[in-house]
């Protein structure tokens, strides 16, 4: 079995990666062209990652659920990313963003992993400004940065409200050279059903061709999953709505550990929910948070008024109304981290103070920056996302206040990966949102396309090869292997088995109802009682499931009910090893809350003498799971309250 | 709200399709469409019938992936949205809508409303990028952009490559797609490099991909939803006439 090593090189801090790259084993080009390298997920991890490996010179082929590699939801990524550039002359440094990542992550990430997002951060920018990325600039030409949530500094680099759309589209665009180059062969409308280990090693993947419903065996020296989260076993979320855990789920199967699943993040400001035929949530970016003010009508009577109809926000009169995060946390006032500012909105409409038809939305004021800057200063710099939400809700975000409320939106726990980004199966790795090492209980603004694209461009890049060095006498495998066309059996005999059951309910349906539990007893707070409750529930609804749902059409054919009954059946699994995370976390820390473990003033409280520990759990069989612990040396970081008043 | 829709049911790429007329009850108009098309769906499921399959996934506007004809417009009645974004409030009870897949030879139906737009793909292949390597790239700050040139490449960049201007050209006309990515690179100094090539590739690809030409009608700039000019275009034509001749 596994064991639970992360390691983390010798010496300091600051000359951990520097040292490891300068010591790592490499393979010679003639060697390269003779390993076959599998990456899952076109998002910006896998996209990145599979360009830089095919200009060092390996065979990659790359696999999208989506009709193109440009489709994965890191394009739907607004607001921007970080890196210590310090070009505002701000005080910036690599010290201080890592410094603020791991506060920010609420002292539950590795110190080693994070000093190296932030060592790289700075490349990540000279790369993407040279793919001709078009980021925002000054009238001198030079980029322009703005501050984002959980930081005393700006910078954030951004492209509009559309930054992960041109970071992708970059990475999209170094993908296709390849592609043409003939080094990465991508497989579009392609899903991975299982992963394939022969004697320990992971070499190779299960995929089925979602257009014709073939299942297709694909051999590779190594596998890299870089499937994004798991934010839709909530149902509703700010996923896209293929956005699934499978692969993850599939390879945990396997005896890749999933490590911290509960730490989910509830973004604070999304278009509130408004219709039980809802498909998903809509965010609106952090960025706002920058010009935009939060607030709740000071008296409930006219937050009740508000709720039927009868007084419009504009009429509120300034002293009645209560800008609760300017008023709790004057230091960091609207810019306070996600968790924090959505536990913050819950508070005030758990306590009547809620606005709109539901009671459950605050109020994102654009008045005063809009009297400061003007009306065409704020289109500059919001104009897609005012535009959007005027789509959706139908009123006019310039002239009435924005309304919102938090909603389900990156997922920090993942498969658990080592310091190079490989599981606890050798030659299989996780890039991206799909793994847990960067964030911590808490992701802050702007560090998920930083982690995204340093893992793509210049972190597995560099592990990998560390890993293949050791494969470059073993030769290509043929899939008639005994081990992949088990593995193939395996996955042929579960999709019967979902289309047998001709049930009576619908996969959404099922979805639905966990989601309801999830977002219930495992969302934005917990506790001991409701988690168990949510245990017993899933367990009841996944026996449901397998009896009674209903999937039309065969098996070998496009059948896009299949493919969303597939994804469910995992979810249904994920959902209760998120609750038995959140039980066994006695503590509440960044996005993970137990009502138990609280301050006076209500803000989380963490436990660091019992959980100070990555949480990496290991599958025994359904429903049963085993805990290992890896305990987080802070070297550097004195471990403190997280304060931001 | 109380509907008819003629959909578009085509079972694969080699079957003949058909219009079938359905009838909803209860839509409200705070619904998106494809939320419309999901309560479809799922009474269809109910009834033992194939659901409709539609491409879709972000539901935000942005991946590009939804691609309707409704009514005989691409995304719908409403502009500058994606399908996904348009919402129920812009149709009347008791509306007939009737909704198609893509019509473009390059964009073969694969079922129902699902069409294949990997066309668009080996476009991008041909140079619709910058070739640098990961790691070899200078401070970023060494390459400065104006302003100007900057906002401009990025009204450009913000193509999201769903197809609507293929599908709203008579001619099935690729110009806007292809365009929108050579004027981004066009107007940075970090494309200059490779300007030449990149336009006659990707040109000459997009005609032997069996798109169409560009006869100044510009039904791609009206219903393109993230509202690409059409002078991207002209910026294409000039880069196509330079490489040419100089």
């Amino acid at each position: 079995m596994a064991e639970l090593n992360s390691k983390i090189p010798k010496g300091p801090l600051t000359s951990k990666w520097t040292h490891y790259k300068d010591h790592q084993n490499l393979v010679n080009p003639s060697n390269k062209r003779k390993l076959d390298i599998i990456i899952v997920g076109t998002g910006l991890a896998g996209s990145a990652a599979a360009a830089s490996l095919g200009e060092m010179g390996f065979n990659v082929k790359i696999f999208c659920y989506q009709d193109s590699p440009r489709r994965a939801h890191s394009i739907a990524a607004q607001g921007g990313i970080n890196a210590a550039k310090n070009y505002p002359n701000d005080g910036d440094s690599i010290y201080r963003l890592f410094y603020d990542t791991i506060k920010g992550g609420d002292y539950r990430a590795r110190e080693a992993n994070v000093y190296r997002l932030a060592e790289v951060s700075n490349n990540i920018i000279d790369q993407c400004v040279a793919q001709g990325v078009p980021f925002a600039r000054e009238y001198g030409g030079s980029l322009e940065n703005r501050s984002f949530g959980g930081a005393q500094v700006s910078r954030t680099f951004f492209a509009r409200g559309q930054t992960g759309q041109q970071l992708l589209l970059g990475a999209y665009g170094a993908l296709s050279r390849q592609i043409k180059l003939g080094t990465v062969k991508l497989y579009e409308r392609h899903e991975m059903m299982d992963v394939v280990i022969v004697d320990g090693k992971a070499r190779g993947i299960i995929a089925r061709d979602l257009i014709t419903g073939k299942l297709e065996r694909h051999f590779g020296h190594a596998v890299v999953v870089a499937t994004g989260g798991y934010g839709n076993v909530f149902y509703l979320s700010t996923n896209a709505m293929g956005s699934n855990t499978s692969a993850i789920w599939q390879i945990f199967k396997k005896g890749a550990w999933f490590a911290n699943p509960c730490f989910t993040q509830i973004h604070p400001t999304c278009i509130p929910v408004h219709g039980d035929y809802q498909s998903k949530l809509t965010l609106m970016s952090e960025s706002l948070r920058n010009d935009g003010r939060i607030w709740v009508p000071k008296r409930k009577e006219d937050a009740e008024a508000h709720r039927h109809g009868k007084l419009k926000a504009n009429d509120i009169a300034e002293e009645n109304r209560d800008y609760f995060l300017e008023r709790r946390y004057p230091a960091f006032g609207n810019l306070v981290p996600r968790d924090v500012a959505s536990r913050a909105a819950k508070e005030r409409c758990d306590a009547g103070y809620g606005v709109g038809s539901t009671g459950l939305a605050v109020f994102l004021d654009f008045r005063e920056s809009i009297g400061r800057l003007g009306k065409n200063v704020i289109e500059e710099r919001y104009g897609n996302l005012f535009q959007m939400y005027e789509k959706i809700v139908d009123e006019n975000p310039y002239e009435n206040p924005m309304m919102i409320y938090p909603a389900v939106h990156y997922t920090m726990g993942g498969t658990w990966v080592d310091y190079e980004l490989q599981t606890s199966v050798t030659g299989l790795f996780a890039a991206g949102e799909a793994n847990f090492s960067d964030h911590g209980a808490n992701r802050l603004g702007a560090s998920a396309l930083m982690q995204g694209l340093a893992d793509g461009y210049f972190v597995l890049p560099y592990t990998i090869q560390n890993y293949l060095a050791g494969e470059i006498r073993v030769a290509r495998m043929s899939t008639d292997k005994a081990e992949f066309a088990e593995a193939e059996k395996a996955v042929q005999s579960r999709l019967e088995k979902l289309i047998a059951v001709k049930g009576s309910r619908s996969v959404d349906h099922f979805h639905k109802e966990l989601g309801k539990i999830m977002w219930e007893y495992v969302g934005m707070a917990r506790n001991e009682a409701g988690l168990k409750k949510a245990i017993e529930l899933i367990k009841k609804l996944r026996a449901e499931f397998w009896k009674d749902v209903k999937i039309p059409g065969d098996m070998n054919a496009l059948n896009v009910e299949l493919e969303k009954a597939n994804r469910v059946a995992d979810f249904l699994e994920l959902g209760e090893l998120l609750a038995y995370d959140a039980l066994n976390r006695n503590e509440s820390c960044g996005g993970h809350f137990r009502e138990e473990y609280q301050t006076e003033e209500g803000e989380c409280k963490r436990n660091d003498d019992d959980y100070k520990y990555v949480a990496a759990w290991e599958y025994v069989s359904e429903g049963e799971f085993r805990l290992h612990k890896e305990e987080l040396a802070y070297e550097e970081i004195e471990v403190k309250q997280r304060i931001y008043k | 709200m109380k509907l008819t829709l003629k959909i578009w049911r085509q079972k694969d790429a080699k079957s003949i399709g058909k219009f079938v007329t359905y009838s909803l009850d209860n839509i409200s108009p705070n619904c998106s469409f494809l939320e419309m098309l999901d309560i479809l769906n799922e009474e269809l499921i109910g009834k033992n019938e194939e659901p409709v399959v539609f491409d879709h996934d972000c539901r935000e506007g942005i991946c590009g992936m939804c691609s309707l004809y409704i009514n005989g417009r691409p995304h719908g009645p409403d502009d500058a949205v994606t399908a996904c974004q348009l919402h129920m409030r812009k149709f009347r009870d008791g509306d007939t809508i009737v909704i198609e897949p893509w019509r473009a030879k390059p964009f073969p139906v694969i079922k129902d409303l699902m069409v294949d737009r990997t066309a668009f793909d080996k476009i991008i292949q041909e140079g619709g990028y910058i070739s640098v390597n990961t790691g070899g790239a200078a401070e970023a700050n060494n390459i400065l952009v104006g302003k100007e040139n900057s906002e401009l490449a990025m009204d450009a960049a913000a193509c999201i490559g769903c197809g609507a201007c293929v599908a709203a050209c008579k001619n099935a006309s690729a110009m806007l797609f292809v365009s929108a990515k050579i004027s981004q690179f066009a107007l940075l100094p970090q494309g200059q490099i490779e300007a030449k090539q990149r336009v006659k590739r990707m040109v000459k690809k997009m005609d032997e991909l069996g798109f169409g030409n560009c006869t100044n009608t510009y039904a791609c700039e009206a219903e393109c939803p993230k509202l690409i000019s059409r002078s991207n275009i002209a910026r294409m034509n000039r880069e196509f006439m330079c490489a040419k001749v100089i």
